[in-house]
């Protein structure tokens, strides 16, 4: 039976997210009078960068923006996700108290980004977290006083993450980078022309300078032993074992582009929504912005979003934002140069190790298939709970068939929602 | 001091300040096995966002809640590998 009663929203302006672009967007769009709607999954605005530690007040770039949030007038549905787009301009979200449709003139995608894994032999075991993942569970409350962390994988996420968690009072053991020693000062050279991103380097290396980061190193296995997690740590020539609480891994950022690729956007390479100087899409009633159009952090992320909520909402665009665009642009590839994943790191699993971890494919199950449809059909990788959102991108990373289609409901949803029909 | 709630967690008490996550109130108490895998192994919380739904519990009855996504709410009564 069809749900006869599914209630019907109207905007001028739907945001899906509510990280820094999403509210860049969202308040852009609202000062031109526009009716806005800001959907997110989260309990509360702020995305996973701007995640607020309970009972601490944001500061600075965040607290400016959380604070021009609470003042504007957008219709806010926080705790909601979008499931299905059945028509253009139409989608459906579920919220805790039921299915809604959104009807909107433009859609602002800010899904943001997760976080990228990947599989070597123990990574499934419990305690064995992202690094972003370690951050946002701290904010939410989990107490790591005394508690001994190793941080492995890549990226300017690592000494932020070891620079909170300190905070918090945790014991960072090791931080492990994959990059080389080279490539970092290279990067770090070419911070020495934006003086807002060097005084930052340098505040987080004056807050973590007790443990170092360690480049050229990586974890290779991890087990569970009497003592916690035992974790060996490849650094140059030497193999490191090491004991831990936790082990919180990040290699990188994937883009959540599922909702793009479902509204029909265009996306590139490494799977970022292909966008022009405004944020436009592929498709004309789309904009895309923040880590969704390639990583490149809160700054990009807040200014991707004022320009396309101006766009969308036919106001001029200020050159001072398009000007700082590109040079965030720029910094992003600066970013996926250096951070790239070297082939020892993406080739760290043995035979046994599993890589879909919602279905237990292993690595061994998945040689010799031809294309996706077979490694789902024969193996059902990719074909859990998650929906390949955990493993999708590491098939890639590994060369394998299996870049997954994205089909509705992109969530998991109640069959209620599901059942959901719009009157015409 | 945070204001303290309980729930029950299958079928014991244990105390969590309003306002954290089901998924860190649980870590907090000592739980680490969230969840079994289709293959019998222990599986727990990974991606901390909403994603990987490794983390999902029961919730008053209803399965397959989110519990990094879930704020605590006093009297919830929650199963683990259910």
């Amino acid at each position: 039976m069809p749900e006869p009663s599914t209630p019907v929203e109207s905007c001028d302006v739907l945001v899906a997210g509510g990280g820094p672009a999403g509210i860049a967007a969202a308040c852009t769009a609202a000062a031109s009078g526009a009716a806005v709607i800001l959907v997110d999954d989260n309990s509360a605005p702020g995305g996973q960068i701007w995640r607020s530690r309970r009972k601490h007040p944001q500061k600075g770039l965040a607290g400016d923006w959380l604070a021009k949030f609470s003042a504007v007038t957008v219709r806010r549905l926080f705790g909601h996700r979008v499931v299905a787009a059945p028509q253009p301009r139409l989608l459906l979200v579920e919220g805790p108290d039921g299915a809604v449709f959104i009807r909107c003139g433009k859609l602002i995608l800010a899904t943001g980004a997760r976080e990228l894994f990947l599989p070597f032999p123990g990574w499934t075991l419990p305690n064995v977290v992202g690094a972003g993942a370690i951050q946002a569970l701290t904010k939410s409350g989990l107490d790591v006083r005394g508690k001994r962390v190793i941080l492995a994988g890549s990226g300017p996420l690592l000494p932020a993450v070891a620079a909170h968690l300190k905070h918090a009072g945790a014991d960072v053991a090791f931080i492990a980078e994959q990059a080389s020693a080279a490539k970092l000062l290279r990067f770090g050279f070419g911070l020495l022309g934006r003086s807002g991103k060097l005084r930052q380097a340098f505040t987080l290396w004056r807050r973590i300078r007790p443990w170092r980061i360690t480049p050229g190193s990586w974890p290779v296995c991890v087990e569970k032993s009497e003592s916690g997690l035992k974790v060996v740590i490849q650094s140059g020539v030497a193999r490191h074992t090491l004991y831990a609480d936790y082990l919180a891994c990040g290699f990188g950022l994937v883009p959540n582009n599922e909702l793009a690729i479902l509204v029909g956007c265009a996306v590139g390479s490494g799977g970022f929504v292909q966008v022009n100087h405004e944020n436009a899409a592929s498709v004309d009633w789309v904009y895309a912005v923040g880590e969704l159009t390639g990583i490149g952090g809160v700054e990009k992320g807040v200014v991707e979003g004022q320009i396309a909520g101006s766009a969308a909402t036919k106001q001029a665009v200020d050159r001072v934002l398009l000007r700082q665009r590109a040079a965030a642009v720029k910094f992003a590839a600066a970013l996926a140069d250096t951070f790239a994943l070297r082939a020892e790191v993406r080739n760290l699993a043995d035979a046994q190790t599993v890589i879909c971890r919602c279905e237990d494919v292993r690595l061994a199950a998945l040689s010799g298939l031809q294309d996706a449809r077979e490694l789902k059909l024969q193996t059902r990788c990719g074909m859990g709970p998650c929906q390949a959102r955990i493993c999708g991108p590491i098939l890639q990373l590994l060369g394998l068939p299996g870049q997954p289609s994205v089909r509705p409901p992109i969530q998991p949803c109640r069959l209620k929602t599901l059942a959901a029909q719009i009157k015409e | 001091m945070a204001e303290k709630i309980s729930l029950l967690v299958n079928g014991g008490k244990i105390t969590a300040d309003a306002g954290v996550s089901l998924a860190a109130a649980l870590m907090n108490a000592g739980f680490v096995r969230f969840g079994t895998s289709v293959m019998a192994e222990p599986r727990g919380p990974l991606c901390g966002m909403g994603i990987c739904m490794a983390c999902r519990v029961q919730v008053n009855g209803q399965r397959g809640i989110r519990s990094c996504q879930t704020p605590v709410r006093e009297g919830m009564e929650v199963v683990l590998d259910a």
